[in-house]
């Protein structure tokens, strides 16, 4: 569990980008903080693995704050994954996956052999170990950029809009992915972006932020589409639009529901199926 | 023709020299630059200082450099550690601000990465800001090295023995084909050193090599 208990945050003499956050994060589930850029969502994750200390308030891991830590080791028990992976230019992928394993001592051989099963675990052929990350497509770098988090087997994972700079496609397999390996490993996740969908998509519990880090709502996924807490969040998670404005139709066939611009998105069944999320496999 | 024939010997042993006396310098320079040109790419306002008094150094002509230097470090005019630290500080001159504008040019975001995988400071600068800042780093040092082939001659002007000799003794005795075996082998020196260089940089970078290539 990572507890922030009224943390704020100012850089220098500017202005408090973070006023009195605070927030619960359940451990073993996945919590994303979603927000428009400049509203602190980046600087409160950071705050978890001390890339950035607070100004006031605490950030605690398990009961223990994490200014009791020494920074680069509390880092290494964390896994990061930056946006277009942030992987080092210089390391073959093999060695980019083993880094952390390296900075704790792990022999080569162990860590390379670790780094290989790691590719199988997030869906790369061991044949591209020895690729540098320039000559990997965007995809398959944040991909391993998500070995590399998961190489000491960190319990937490903290992802810093992962999937920001990746085509669509690309974006809507490796969130399958996550959602897979998330399933699969039970971290506890914290996941920034600013895409919305993004955040319904893989949260057990939505953070909407405000400028400040000023928390607007929190709740999961259907809490927060059944009840939002004000304009600002109907508008920002758009359930008056698109896709989420749904009005049922009666056709011959049966009632389908219908978005706001007169597409039909899905066929309303009676009984309502427990929900569950999608099987993402993939090559 | 036959001048150069007849003295391939003198040739070769002051080519041999000539290296010898260029690598120093190269080397030299290029270590003290390092933690230099870190300073400037640290410290805003180090870089001001240090940067703005390495491009004044290179302009004091190598010739006044042999004059200035012994009298403060107490060591002789006629000497060979003369001219190497002249050359050095020249080498250092160029470096530093190369230094510096390779560590600046190293991606933001991969420093970052390196920090928040867990990268101590030290050993994040030795084994990921400088190995990336390489690039940079060597098309300054293969200017410098031109640099430093080219300024060794003036070295003979103390007495100091390289291929300068051959520019000194045939302008002298009115040999043109001397002077001329000078500038050519001071070239290939040069060239040599440079090959030398690139070839290192690709064994020591061989990520830096144009990406979508297969790694091998």
């Amino acid at each position: 569990m990572i507890e922030f208990t009224s943390v704020s945050k100012r850089f220098g003499d500017g202005p408090l980008v973070i006023e009195d956050f605070s927030l619960v994060i359940p451990a073993h589930k996945t919590t994303v903080l979603v927000g428009s850029s400049g509203c602190g969502k980046t600087t409160l994750l950071r705050m978890i693995n001390r890339m950035v200390d607070p100004s006031s308030g605490t950030v605690e891991i398990d009961g223990t704050s994490v200014l009791e830590r020494d920074p680069v080791a509390l880092r290494r028990s964390i896994g990061y994954v930056l946006q277009s992976g942030g992987l080092l230019p210089h390391l073959r992928v093999v060695d980019n996956v083993a880094t952390v394993p390296r900075l704790n001592g792990v022999s080569r051989a162990d860590a390379r052999a670790r780094a290989l099963e790691l590719l199988d675990t997030v869906g790369l052929d061991r044949s591209l170990a020895s690729r540098y990350p320039a000559q990997l497509s965007g995809g398959q770098q944040q991909r391993v950029g998500v070995a590399r988090a998961l190489a000491s087997d960190p319990n937490i994972l903290l992802m810093d809009e992962p999937f920001g700079a990746v085509d669509p496609i690309v974006r809507a397999e490796l969130q399958q992915e996550t959602i897979r390996l998330q399933r699969e490993l039970d971290k506890t996740v914290v996941f920034v972006t600013h895409d919305i969908d993004e955040a319904f998509l893989l949260a057990d519990q939505v953070v909407i932020l405000e400028k400040g880090g000023r928390i607007v709502q929190k709740g999961s996924p259907s809490e927060i589409i059944e009840n939002p807490a004000n304009d600002f969040v109907a508008s920002f998670i758009g359930v008056d639009r698109g896709a989420r404005a749904l009005t049922i139709k009666q056709t011959p066939h049966g009632r389908v529901l219908v978005d706001d611009a007169g597409r039909t998105q899905g066929v309303l069944v009676e009984e309502s199926a427990p929900a569950r999320r999608s099987e993402g496999s993939l090559p | 023709m036959n001048w150069v024939l007849d003295n391939l010997d003198l040739i070769g042993r002051l080519s041999l020299e000539h290296l010898r006396l260029s690598i120093t310098p190269i080397l030299a320079g290029l270590l003290i630059a390092i933690p230099l040109g870190w300073l400037a790419h640290r410290y805003r306002l180090a870089r001001g200082a240090l940067l703005t008094s390495a491009g004044l150094l290179y302009t004091i002509p190598s010739l006044a450099l042999f004059v200035i230097i012994p009298p403060i470090l107490g060591i002789s005019y006629l000497s060979e550690l003369n001219v190497t630290i002249a050359l050095t500080l020249f080498v250092i001159a160029i470096m530093a601000r190369s230094v510096a504008d390779a560590l600046d040019s190293v991606d933001g975001n991969v420093r970052q990465s390196a920090v928040a995988v867990g990268y101590g400071a030290l050993r994040r600068f030795f084994t990921v800001d400088l190995p990336l800042a390489g690039p940079v780093i060597l098309s300054g040092l293969r200017v410098a090295a031109a640099s430093t082939v080219s300024l060794v001659t003036v070295g003979i002007l103390i007495g100091v023995e390289s291929l300068g000799y051959l520019f000194t003794n045939g302008y002298q005795r009115r040999i043109v084909e001397e002077i001329f075996s000078g500038v050519v082998m001071v070239m290939l020196v040069a060239l040599l050193i440079d090959l030398a260089l690139v070839a290192l940089g690709r064994l020591a970078m061989p990520w830096a090599r144009r990406p979508g290539r297969a790694a091998r």
